[in-house]
């Protein structure tokens, strides 16, 4: 390991900071015997935050940045100048290992730039995290990239060798990624997504049969889809997204606002700031279809395509939907509570569970953690009842609850005397 | 007013909930020995430890707790907070009295019971996360920390199962112990005699491994490579990762 390695990690980092992905969740196993490692599952461990603020789990780099595709989104597209370099496979074996050793990371998030084929780059992928788990016993994180149009054989390879393997969507519509990736089209993506399904499935059922046959991809899999790149509204990515999540395995479903990184290209929209709010109302919009038992269509649908952004799709639905308040938090169901703007779930959980021993008032919710700002609208508790949505008007319950902008406005009770300089 | 002296150790505070049920009267304060006392005090008891009072109250705990309510104890005390030893105390007494009241989230102390334990759960998450090791040269990688809580215990566990193959050494700067794992077991062990590394958590040259350097410049390289300038955000990163970590992140070193 040499001071040469250094140049290439910082190119090969920097190719790769554009992928979202960088969990290190969705699987438990302990450490065996005379290896390096283990995964937590659950929360997964965040080993840092990077100036962006966003989490350092895994060590994400690229085996190289030199690609045959000519994809309008990408850095790393054939047609720019930028440098370009390719790790050999002990220099990443080696920078994994030791960074795991000094508790820096999770383990190794690989991805790579196409170079003669899709099979030829997957083949050197898969042998890194070969080379890892069979020689130097590395018992951590893996996370593959799996390239799309890469064969099932290989495939199924990775899976062995991977905690978790994702193929990326980028575009929501299969015209527009026809649009800024000529060479790549759906069929490419969805392969290798349905290879990754059925080896899941087989392995359930191996699993079924002989209780230590080896896992396939533990962690499932994930994928990825760029945001504001092409005018698709919320509604098309969200119906998507909760189609992906019927899929055998599909864990997540990342959401990258779009960084004009290529700006030169015209056929993608200039924008000051990548769409920062826009993708965090798509990230709650995502964790109530899969933490909340909301539908899609109850998100978004065609009279409402896009999310609000002034406030969040939970309060939206509730204050297009007023007749379902107030809630009783002291009869109502599980899901009904669910659905209460200001209740997360383990408020919910608790509220069922502390219900058992008396009435909730407000000052004990408050206390259990409910944010009372927002749900006081919404429910009724031992108290007298107060003026819920239905009295107010979602109106103005929306104004009351939509955040005022920072700026100072002039004091109006305050009186000013001008003194014009002379 | 009642109270209660003992020697602030986990079993005295043990023997403390059954001498209690013995002599059928409950304290309103648990203090130390020596520690001087409020105005207008009744009853001033002192509790002699009692291993076995102790581990008889334990068992009782083990039938009427759930693993995780326990879990909550014993994080409760390793907070070290000068409240939590009677907050214990009436947190057992109201489990002990009533069934299932664990779960029972609209009584206060239950409710503030589960959420020190969230709060000191939280911190050995971040100890998790945010430990970092350097390599000596004898081989032995070596971590400083300082925690907010005593919760060094909670984590060992975690950390002799992932680096199962390298001795390594982690050492509480604040409260001068920590655990050395020799490639076998894992020892508490304390040092009397400071040396310069076990107070600033850095280690000298001369003691560290020759590649060490190298490594953290690689990590420093990675972690400034790895950041969207677009999106910079250091409201979030300290929201995730507070300043009082950066002292012994090499990345931010």
């Amino acid at each position: 390991m040499q001071e040469a390695t250094l140049e290439k990690l910082k190119v090969l980092a920097e190719s790769a900071k554009y992928d979202v992905s960088c969990s290190s969740s969705g699987t438990v196993r302990r450490n065996t015997e005379g290896t390096l490692g283990n995964t937590v599952g659950g929360l997964g461990i965040c080993h840092s935050f990077a100036d962006d603020g966003r989490c350092i789990s895994l060590l994400k780099i690229m085996l190289t940045n030199v690609c045959m595709y000519d994809c309008a989104y990408c850095i790393n597209r054939r047609s720019n100048d930028i440098r370009r370099a390719t790790f050999s496979v002990t220099e990443v074996v080696e920078l994994t290992m030791e960074f795991y050793r000094r508790n820096y990371i999770e383990g190794l998030f690989l991805s790579s730039g196409v170079v003669r084929n899709p099979d030829y780059t997957m083949e050197r992928m898969v042998r890194i995290a070969k080379d890892l788990r069979t020689i130097h016993r590395f018992n951590g994180y893996i996370h593959l990239k799996s390239i799309p149009g890469a064969g099932q054989e290989l495939v199924n390879e990775a899976g062995r060798y991977a905690d978790r393997l994702s193929v990326n969507i980028e575009i929501p519509t299969e015209a527009n990624l026809k649009l800024l990736a000529p060479e790549k089209d759906y069929r490419s993506v969805y392969q290798p997504m349905k290879f990754i399904g059925q080896g899941l499935l087989e392995n359930k059922e191996d699993r079924r049969h002989y209780r230590h046959a080896p896992r396939f991809v533990p962690a499932g899999q994930s994928t990825q889809m760029i945001v504001g790149a092409t005018p698709e509204n919320d509604r098309d990515i969200l119906r998507l997204s909760s189609a992906l999540y019927t899929q055998p395995g599909m864990r997540r479903v990342y959401y990258s606002g779009f960084v004009p990184v290529n700006s030169y290209d015209s056929r993608l929209p200039a924008l000051k700031q990548p769409p920062l709010v826009r993708e965090n109302r798509l990230y709650q919009a995502d964790w109530l279809l899969r933490f909340y038992q909301f539908r899609v269509d109850e998100i978004v649908d065609d009279t409402f395509p896009q999310l609000d952004l002034d406030i969040d799709p939970k309060l939206a639905w509730a204050l297009r939907h007023p007749e379902k308040f107030p809630v009783d938090v002291n009869t109502a169901a599980y899901e009904l509570l669910l659905r209460v703007p200001g209740i997360g779930v383990r408020s919910a959980q608790q509220i069922v569970a502390a219900r058992r021993f008396g009435k909730l008032g407000f000052y004990q919710l408050k206390k259990i953690g409910i944010v009372m700002k927002k749900a006081q609208y919404f429910i009724t508790c031992r108290e007298l009842p107060v003026q819920t949505v239905n009295e107010l008007s979602p109106t103005h319950v929306r104004q009351l609850l939509t955040p005022q902008s920072r700026k100072k406005t002039v004091d109006e009770r305050q009186l000013s005397l001008v003194f014009e300089e002379e | 007013m009642i109270i209660f002296r003992y020697d602030k150790t986990f079993e005295g505070l043990l023997t403390a909930v059954f001498e209690a049920y013995q002599r059928k009267i409950f304290p309103d304060q648990l203090l130390a020995d020596g520690e001087s006392a409020p105005l207008f005090v009744g009853t001033d008891v002192h509790i002699d430890t009692n291993e076995e009072y102790a581990a008889r109250v334990w068992r009782g705990a083990e039938r009427r707790l759930s693993g995780t309510a326990r879990a909550m104890v014993i994080c409760c005390w390793l907070s070290e907070l000068p409240e939590a030893d009677i907050l214990l105390f009436r947190f057992f007494r109201k489990t002990f009295d009533t069934p299932y009241m664990e779960i029972n989230f609209g009584d206060p102390d239950i409710l503030e019971l589960s959420k020190i334990g969230k709060r000191v759960n939280g911190e050995k998450h971040r100890m998790l996360q945010f430990l970092r090791f350097q390599k000596t040269e004898d081989g032995t990688f070596f971590a400083p920390v300082e925690p907010l809580y005593n919760v060094l215990p909670l984590a060992v566990s975690h950390f002799r199962d992932r680096f199962a193959d390298q001795p390594w050494l982690i050492y509480d700067i604040r409260r001068h112990y920590g655990y050395y794992y020799d490639l076998n077991v894992v020892s508490e062990i304390s040092f009397t005699d400071a040396e310069n590394h076990l107070i600033t958590g850095l280690l000298d040259d001369r003691l560290m491994d020759k590649d060490e350097r190298l490594f953290q410049k690689l990590w420093k390289t990675y972690f400034r490579a790895t950041a969207i300038a677009e999106r910079t955000n250091p409201r979030k990163q300290r929201g995730d990762m507070p300043v009082r970590y950066w002292k012994y992140l090499t990345e931010k070193q």
